[in-house]
């Protein structure tokens, strides 16, 4: 075993005859958390589907614990450890939370442990247990969203954009469960449009810019070529 | 009393059955997305295997019951699921609706050809005769049975749906499928345990219906329509409401027949109204019900079919003529005869391009308009008039605009659901009504059952003789086809064509959309009863059969598999269906089979009397390619071949050839065919190798097709 959790090399991917990923090489070292940034429609989400499974590459390889996987489906995947929280609602609207927590033990908890776990970590969630989830503010969905990956422990947690429309006070604790998450082991692979925060957090970093990795390095030197990358691209 | 008691029971055991079969429609509408309309036509395989095993092998009751219901049922789902409906995931809505319709009739046809229609096939109740009388009121047991039955059914649904990881994640799939697999469960197994459940449903619901009708394929199969109703009114999504629905169905039913001697309408016009009840219900939930009902809209991803040429189709409608006129020299009479039916079911299909194909609404009623058109030429065709063409054309138009103002508020499966009530409606009971006096006139709107159409006369020149109609025919498919392309060309159907890519666009840049649904509604209605009147003209005499809801969906899918945008699948359409094709291909094809291969030569004959499997196993291997067989395939490769003259020139030459070889008595007219269908299709192939068809697929597959396939490659 290597000590890169996740590994991209060369991956190319479209949407019908449109590339939107052009060679892209990105690693995630094992435990680590790296933060992809990148201004609207750079591709991030698209890199995020295409290694959960969800988007099939041209060509190029994805590898997870040094094993190549391209072509799995998404929930062999996601038996494998490959977590990956959606943009925009992670949650099944039409079910309740306690009924979202239960589609979450597919990986092997049991309901009761399942609950445990995501309540003591949320317990605003522990408060309306049978609310449906179309039903929560925001915060409260990506909440949700995230005890996904309290409860099934991945080995990959990829997280799209997930301050999105939160004020930025409940995006920083949203973002410290994740940094508690990253804590237990964790490899994180986070997206974001906006800096801030991520970068703070993070322990490597990357910039997109229309469908390729421009700058990947440490998140100071990331940050020093952000301006440029972003005004240049 | 005694009598409201014993209506309410009889209604509730209908109900009870509504009750199943349209849950398990519901059940895999939401979780697939897939409106199944074969599901009536499962409910009919089910009955018809179980009435295989119970009293054709004589097996008991129980042991029947489990191996049809419990073993084969399931099973049946499943291979449904892994062979066909997996691969819609992701397609647009006209491609569901083109699968399911097309594994109606081939379920239909594989019925037709395991079980003799002919034969008649009792099919005793359960406890035939028993009754439980609780205070007066006689309750046979079978209600009984079936009333628990349902109850027991929707105990276990619900179970299944609360109280089950499994029966959650069915829901779940309803709200995002993606996130289903991202949690790690597998969508597939999902999918498949939904359609062996509603599979078990309806062939549960089949099995319990069969003995109040006769077992008969069709009508078994459009039962099951009576069930949409009850799904409608559960909007398709809810289970309870769908209950609710087919209480209202059953007993609503049960009561008018059971009232209907106090009600003060003629009682000539009852039988068939009452039979048309669920549909009427149905109608009305769909125009009046209270939250407008939006399927998908209908969107092509992306048109590979260019827009027509003037030169290129006035050149096809000149062609088309110059070939029918030299064709009725050479044909034999009857030939001619049969012939004459392709013009008018051309038509007809023509008429389907300009709704279907340019509007995007799902019209599955286009042989009723047929029909009426049909009407007309018997009530005032009478001496040869062209009038009544006027007419067959025009009532059929205004009939057209009234069947169109669903869309207004209803689009995709629901819109295409009314048409389908309004088919079976005029089935049941417009085109069966008696003669009976209305304003002091008589009426007898179908003649009886059957239409003696006379031909037209234009002017002294009559098109009565068989090689004249053929002719006239020929020019009026062609004047019709060109009428289609003016309207492609125009303002107006650009206008339809940006409708139909983005409504809400359109009623922003301040297109009245409303006008331009009636009038496309109303062109392609009035093209088809004057379709429907050449079509009745060229048979000369015609049954309510011909126009009835089935020949309308195959005719569509005829279209829908050699192409719903091009004049030249429509003209395949009215040869494949006029003149029996599947017959003569398959006839011929079984005469090549040397007689040791008897069985060979069963199955193809067999393939060749059963146009509905044919047409059911196009539709599903092609059905997939939204501008058909003809448009992605053919046509472009025609293309290539009009800009090279030497390659024309060898194609005319041979057929020249072959034609004055014909003439002159050397070859038949089988080697004719042959020689000509070879040129035509083959050497095109030959040619151009690699067609630009592949390239067009490559551009066709929309992003989330290319991912399905994608993915389901990696399983
Ligand atoms: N389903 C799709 N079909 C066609 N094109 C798509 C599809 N999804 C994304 N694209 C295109 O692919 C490119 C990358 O999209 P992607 O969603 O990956 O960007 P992103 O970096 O996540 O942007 P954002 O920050 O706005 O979420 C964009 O140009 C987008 O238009
Ligand atoms: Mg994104």
């Amino acid at each position: 075993m290597g000590e890169m959790a996740l590994e991209l090399n060369g991956v190319r991917a479209r949407y019908g005859s449109v590339e939107v990923l052009h060679e892209v090489d990105l690693s995630l070292r094992r435990g680590s958390v790296l933060a992809v940034l990148g201004s609207n429609g750079a591709g991030k989400s698209t890199l995020l589907k295409v290694t959960a499974g969800l988007h099939p590459i041209a060509s190029g390889s994805i590898r997870l614990d040094g094993r190549n996987v391209v072509g799995w489906s998404p929930d062999r995947l996601a038996r494998r450890g490959v977590c990956l929280i959606p943009e925009g609602r992670g949650v099944f609207p039409h079910l309740t939370v306690r009924e979202n927590l239960w589609m979450a033990t597919h990986l092997g908890v049991t309901r009761k442990d399942a609950e445990a776990m995501a309540f003591e970590r949320f317990a605003r969630l522990g408060d309306r247990p049978n609310q449906l989830a179309g039903t929560l503010s925001g915060g409260e969905q990506q909440m949700l969203a995230l005890a996904r990956a309290v409860i099934t422990k991945p080995s990959v947690l990829m997280v799209d954009e997930l301050s999105m429309g939160l004020a930025p006070r409940l995006a920083d604790s949203l973002y410290e469960s994740v940094r508690q998450i990253a804590a237990d082991g964790v490899s994180v692979l986070l997206v974001e449009q906006f800096a801030r925060t991520v970068l703070g957090m993070a322990d490597r970093a990357a910039i997109m810019v229309s469908g390729r990795v421009v700058i990947q390095g440490t998140p100071a030197d990331v940050e020093a070529h952000l301006s440029s990358a972003y005004l240049g691209g | 009393m005694q009598q409201f008691f014993s209506y309410t029971v009889s209604g509730m055991g209908t109900a009870a059955i509504y009750a199943i079969a349209a849950a398990g429609l519901v059940l895999t509408y939401t979780t697939t997305g897939v409106f199944n309309f074969a599901h009536g036509a499962t409910s009919m395989l089910g009955a018809f295997t179980y009435w295989q095993m119970r009293f054709a092998w004589h097996l008991p009751a129980p042991v029947a019951l489990v191996l049809c219901l419990g073993v084969l049922a399931p099973l049946f789902g499943m291979l449904l699921e892994r062979g066909v409906m997996r691969y819609l995931d992701g397609t647009s809505e006209t491609t569901k609706v083109v699968t399911t319709i097309s594994l109606m009739l081939g379920l239909l046809g594989l019925s037709l050809w395991i079980w003799n229609p002919s034969a008649s096939r009792p099919f005793p109740r359960f406890w035939e005769g028993e009754v439980l009388t609780v205070g007066g009121v006689r309750i046979p047991y079978h209600v009984v049975a079936t009333l628990a039955i349902t109850g027991f059914v929707a105990i276990v649904l619900w179970l299944m749906l609360k109280r089950t990881r499994f029966g959650v994640s069915m829901r779940a799939v309803v709200d995002d499928r993606s996130l289903v697999a991202l949690n790690g469960a597998r969508p597939h197994v999902i999918s498949m345990a939904s359609w062996s459940v509603g599979t078990v449903l309806a062939a549960m619901a089949g099995v319990l219906i069969a003995p109040s009708l006769k077992l008969s394929a069709l009508p078994l199969t459009l039962l099951v329509v009576n069930a949409y109703a009850a799904a409608v009114m559960g909007k398709l999504k809810s289970l309870p409401l769908t209950f609710v629905g087919a209480l209202v169905l059953g007993l609503g039913t049960e009561y008018l027949r059971g009232y209907q001697g106090s009600l003060r309408i003629s009682q000539k016009l009852m039988p068939g109204f009452l039979a048309s009840v669920p549909v009427v219900i149905l109608l009305v939930v769909l125009v009046v019900g209270r939250s407008p009902l939006r399927g998908q809209t209908i969107t092509r991803v992306r048109e590979t079919v260019q827009r027509p040429t003037w030169a290129g189709s006035t050149g096809m409608g000149a062609g088309i003529v110059l070939i029918a006129a030299l064709l009725s020299d050479v044909l034999p009479r009857t030939d001619l005869f049969t012939l004459g039916r392709i013009w008018g079911l051309g038509i007809i299909a023509l008429s389907l391009i300009p709704v279907v194909g340019f509007g995007g609404h799902l019209s599955l009623c286009q042989m009723s308009f047929a029909g009426v058109g049909m009407v007309m030429i018997q009530h005032l065709g009478g001496r040869g008039s062209p009038l009544a063409l006027i007419a067959a054309a025009a009532v059929p138009a205004v009939l057209g605009m009234i069947v169109a103002i669903p869309s207004f508020r209803l689009s995709g499966i629901y819109f295409a659901l009314s048409t389908a009530a309004f088919a079976v409606l005029m089935d049941r009971w417009i085109f069966l009504l008696p003669r009976f006096r209305f304003l002091g006139m008589d009426w007898d709107i179908f003649n009886g059952g059957s239409l003696d159409l006379r031909r037209t006369r234009f002017f002294g020149l009559s098109t009565e003789g068989n090689r004249a109609f053929f002719v006239y025919g020929a020019v009026a498919f062609a004047l019709v086809s060109v009428a289609v392309v003016a309207i492609r060309r125009s303002n107006y159907g650009q206008r339809l064509i940006a409708l139909k890519d983005s409504p809400a666009a359109c009623a922003t840049l301040g297109m009245n959309i409303k006008v331009a649904k009636l009038g496309v509604f109303a062109v392609s209605a009035g093209l088809a009863g004057l379709g429907g009147a050449l079509y009745g003209q060229g048979m000369q005499s015609a049954t309510t059969e011909s126009v009835q809801f089935l020949s309308s969906l195959t005719l569509l899918m005829v279209m829908v598999v050699a192409g719903l945008n091009s004049p030249g699948a429509a003209l395949f359409a009215g040869v494949f269906l006029g003149f029996g094709l599947n017959n003569v291909i398959f006839g011929k094809l079984a005469d090549l089979v040397p007689d040791r291969l008897g069985w060979a030569q069963g199955f193809f004959d067999k393939l060749g009397t059963n146009t509905l499997i044919v047409v059911g196993l196009a539709g599903l291997s092609l059905g997939r390619h939204p501008d058909g067989f003809v448009a992605t395939r053919l046509r472009p490769r025609w293309d290539q071949i009009l800009a090279r003259p030497h390659a024309l020139l060898g194609i005319g030459g041979t057929l020249g050839v072959a034609y004055t070889a014909r003439v002159a008595g050397l070859i038949g007219n089988w080697p004719f065919a042959i020689v000509t269908l070879v040129v035509l299709v083959f050497v095109p192939r030959v040619i151009i190798p690699k067609g630009p068809g592949a390239n067009a697929e490559d551009l066709s597959g929309d992003p989330e097709e290319v991912m399905i396939r994608a993915s389901a490659r990696g399983h």
